[in-house]
């Protein structure tokens, strides 16, 4: 980042302390930080590509299981965790490093130059890259009052003005435009404070996502979450105890028009209890609007179908009845399922099919599909297994998959798989005598649950440094000096401008500036030569 | 009128715009082709203009300043002109289509295509007024066809939008992105004539059509200033905007979902760049390459993640 440079030499031969200098000069200087840049946006690929575990980890095993011999090497290189992974933790590391470095130093430099007064003019004024030259009636101190007026800027944003004088000739040295590097260091320090604003976030924060279906509770508790990372230094006790009722989710699509069937509105309301025992308060989520509780925000990520089964064994006991959340597959809501009846007698019985919010029969008669999202002709298609269904051994077990294991699928008479088709309301009854029925549809709810501490700190420091950034871009440090000498014919003014960073409008300026002083002193504009113009008459 | 009118009304617009901005990019096309053949004595005038920097008048000009205007000042004065036409038309129709679906006009692939081509061509013809910058209108035009071509291949009707872009967000996060991709694009149409121009002028064969264009140095500063612009615009869009707008829709500001990651790519790239000016032996030529990288990175998180990828910016598509 410095844009003066450190010309750094071949490596010492001797001495750690050399050594550890040369070091620190290699990575701090402008190269470096340079190659760190282009390096980590190269490193940044991969994550684009293959698939990434904190992302969608389901995303990489299916990933592993198309590509068996590449996958192995992948993992071990860290492409599935490209973000985590060592290489790239130590690009940005030595980037901060460098940055670091870098911002020390100059802030010193800056908090000089902010107590330095302006320098005190070049010899020969006329070898600036803009300069002029001129006589006048009026003394040098005349001059000098005129210039330090036309230089000292708006009085928001004063330049420094300095004047020399004795009785033969007057001095003025200006210098404007500090708020470049200040903003250049405010924009570098904020990169500094977001990367830690991040980390933070990341270690003390958590997120995780549950399904809860409408008329049931969820407790922010760890055994609630479908899925749930946390950062390495947050502790699951510390969740906060708030807990949900959903009372109503709402699904809504478009019915006509050329979006027909895509999403209109999702939301989901009903009660919270910031902790065990507070007064109920309702909520209303949806889809851009989270609920904020505690510190926490729980987000609405997603929703679909949780058909309400009630299952009899063949004893006729009622052995389950509740609602079974089925996940959509894709924009008609095609959802698969699964339900686990470990209660049955004798044996536990098992289901595994999919629902069809709109279930139409297809050309082949045996396969209906779903045409639209919305619930118009809701269909559940099972299949039946009975055995053990290994909830016991203690391995841990999704309720979305079915372990078949130990597990026999039950046969129709024809010795073909037993297929349950039901719409809401109708019942079925298995080979074995068990009854299965559609009892009522609800909706679920997918929410996301997270807290990241620190948030506004990535956020606040990156719309400073965004002002920093701008400051550094617009800002163009000047020096001018306008010096005058009394001579027999009259007082010899000259003016130069030099720009620490060459712009091409400064001749333009310097004639506006020559203007405003010609004005005060009552003569008419004199003309500035650029070296551009010089250039031209070589 | 009914949206549905509104809507055809928006097509007709886009239509007409893209003949009128074809016929702009030809007027260009047969500007550099006479340029080629009309102006080969101009070596000598071409090294005049070295030192003139700020002045960005092509010395083609110069050279017949005194006569009527040349074959190719006034092919690039009707290509600027048709160009000024054709965006009048798709700002309108970019604007009826807001109206046809009742809110901000993007809100999938085809309306980011039209929109970013009116975005990059206002973009253009203010900076033609400001920094007369017409010597890329060859380049600005031809691309802006391209991004039009390509948007008709992803045309839907105009409707509603899905929940996830229901916020004030999506107006500031993609205008912001819009705006920065209109000044990356000049940027790097300099980038691109400065390292072909600086080539030549090092090994001294600045020949018809080079001469059209100004001086590298001057390229090379138009470059500088619109990236420069560009980079804070991509840095609120991308990295302010975005993040705020995916907290709120996905309960996560970051998280290295593919268009994150090309964005992020996209700002170190240009970051380097701006570094890379300003460091010795980094000037130049091998700041201008950079520029290029940067701004097809920025392509392919516009174009390349909806392509290829899925991720949760996919309703783009």
């Amino acid at each position: 980042m410095s844009s003066r440079e450190r010309e750094a030499g071949p490596a010492p031969a001797l001495g750690s302390r050399e050594f550890g200098r040369w070091i620190w000069r290699q990575l701090t200087s402008m190269r470096t930080a340079l190659l760190l840049l282009m390096l980590l946006a190269i490193a940044a690929v991969p994550g684009s590509v293959v698939p990434q575990r904190g992302v969608d980890a389901r995303a990489v095993e299916a990933y592993m299981a198309r590509n068996p011999t590449l996958s192995p090497w992948l993992d071990r290189l860290g492409f599935f965790d490209v973000y985590t992974s060592p290489w790239f933790s130590a690009i940005y590391l030595l980037l901060m490093v460098s940055l670091i470095g870098c911002i020390l130093p100059r802030t010193r430099v800056y908090l000089k130059a902010l107590r330095a007064r302006p320098p005190r003019a070049p010899k020969r004024l006329e070898r600036l890259p803009a300069s002029a030259r001129f006589t006048v009636d009026a003394s040098p101190a005349e001059v000098a009052v005129a210039a330090r007026e036309v230089l000292s800027g708006p009085r928001w944003l004063p330049a420094r003005v300095d004047v020399v004088e004795d009785d033969d000739s007057s001095e003025v040295r200006a210098e404007k435009g500090y708020l470049r590097e200040l903003g250049n260091l405010v924009f570098h320090v904020s990169i500094v404070l977001v990367l830690i604003g991040v980390a933070v976030g990341a270690l003390f924060g958590y997120r995780g996502a549950a399904i809860v279906t409408q008329g049931s509770a969820f407790a922010n508790v760890l055994t609630q979450y479908d899925e749930f990372s946390s950062g390495a230094l947050f502790d699951p006790d510390d969740l906060p105890p708030f807990s949900l009722q959903v009372d109503e989710v709402q699904a809504r699509f478009w019915t006509d028009g050329p979006q027909r069937g895509a999403p209109r509105m999702f939301r989901a309301a009903g009660t919270y209890e910031a902790e065990p025992g507070a007064e109920p308060q309702p909520f209303d989520i949806s889809v851009n609007r989270p609920l904020g509780v505690d510190g926490t925000s729980v987000f609405l990520v997603g929703q679909g179908y949780a058909p309400v089964l009630r299952v009899t064994d063949p004893e006729g006991n009622v052995v389950f009845d509740d609602a079974v959340p089925f996940l959509p597959q894709d924009g008609t809501y095609t959802s698969n399922g699964v339900v686990q009846v470990p209660d049955a007698e004798p044996k536990q019985l098992g289901f595994q099919g999919f629902f069809l919010p709109t279930a139409v029969v297809g050309e082949d008669e045996d396969a209906s599909v779903s045409i639209f999202p919305g619930a118009v002709n809701p269909i559940i298609g099972l299949f039946a297994f009975e055995g053990d269904l290994g909830l016991d051994d203690g391995t841990p077990q999704s309720v979305f998959i079915l372990d078949k294991t130990d597990l026999t699928q039950i046969l129709d008479e024809d010795g073909e798989n037993f297929r349950i088709s039901l719409s809401p309301g109708q019942e079925a009854e298995l080979p074995n005598g068990a009854t299965v029925e559609f009892a009522d549809l609800r909706l679920f709810a997918r929410f996301q649950v997270a807290s990241t501490p620190l948030v506004q700190l990535p956020l606040v420091a990156i719309s400073v440094g965004i002002l920093g950034l701008v400051l550094s871009l617009v800002v163009r440090p000047r020096r001018t000096w306008v010096r005058s000498r009394r001579e027999p014919g009259g007082t010899v003014v000259e003016v130069a401008a030099l720009d620490r960073v060459p712009r091409d409008d400064l001749p333009d300026d310097l004639d506006d500036l020559l203007e405003r002083l010609a004005d005060a002193l009552g003569v008419p504009a004199p003309v500035t030569r650029s070296e551009h113009e010089e250039n031209d008459q070589s | 009128m009914s949206p549905e009118t509104l809507a055809q009304v928006s097509n007709y617009a886009v239509a007409s715009a893209t003949v009128v901005i074809a016929l702009a990019f030809l007027a260009h096309m047969a500007e550099w082709g006479f340029a080629r053949k009309v102006d080969r004595p101009v070596e000598e005038e071409a090294a005049v203009t070295v030192g003139a920097g700020a002045a960005a008048a092509p010395a083609a000009a110069a050279a017949t300043e005194e006569e009527a205007p040349s074959r190719p000042d006034l092919l690039s004065s009707v290509g600027v002109s048709l160009t000024g036409l054709g965006t009048a038309l798709l700002v309108i129709g970019f604007v009826v289509r807001g109206l046809a679906a009742d809110r901000v006009p993007w809100g999938n692939m085809y309306e980011f295509g039209i929109g970013g081509a009116a975005f990059a061509l206002v973009v253009y013809l203010v900076l033609v007024r400001v920094q007369s910058i017409q010597w890329l209108g060859g380049i600005v035009t031809g691309f802006a066809l391209v991004v039009l071509g390509m948007a008709m291949s992803t045309y839907v009707p105009a409707g509603p939008l899905v929940p996830a872009l229901h916020s004030y967000w999506l107006v500031i996060h993609v205008a912001a992105v819009m705006l920065a991709g209109a000044f990356f694009l000049v940027g790097a149409a300099s980038s691109l004539l400065f390292l072909i121009r600086h080539r030549a002028e090092e090994r001294g064969t600045v020949g018809g059509l080079l001469s059209r264009f100004p001086h590298s140095a001057v390229m090379d500063k138009i470059a500088y200033r619109t990236n420069a612009v560009a980079f804070p615009l991509w840095t609120f869009g991308a990295l302010i905007a975005g993040p705020i707008w995916a907290h709120y829709a996905w309960g996560r500001y970051w998280g290295w979902d593919p268009k994150e990651v090309w964005a992020f790519i996209t700002w170190v790239v240009y970051a380097g760049y701006l570094h890379a000016r300003a460091t010795r032996g980094w000037k130049g030529q091998r700041a201008a390459i950079i520029a290029l990288v940067g701004f097809l990175t920025f392509l392919f998180s516009y174009y390349g993640v909806n392509l290829f990828g899925s991720g949760l910016h996919s309703y783009a598509t």
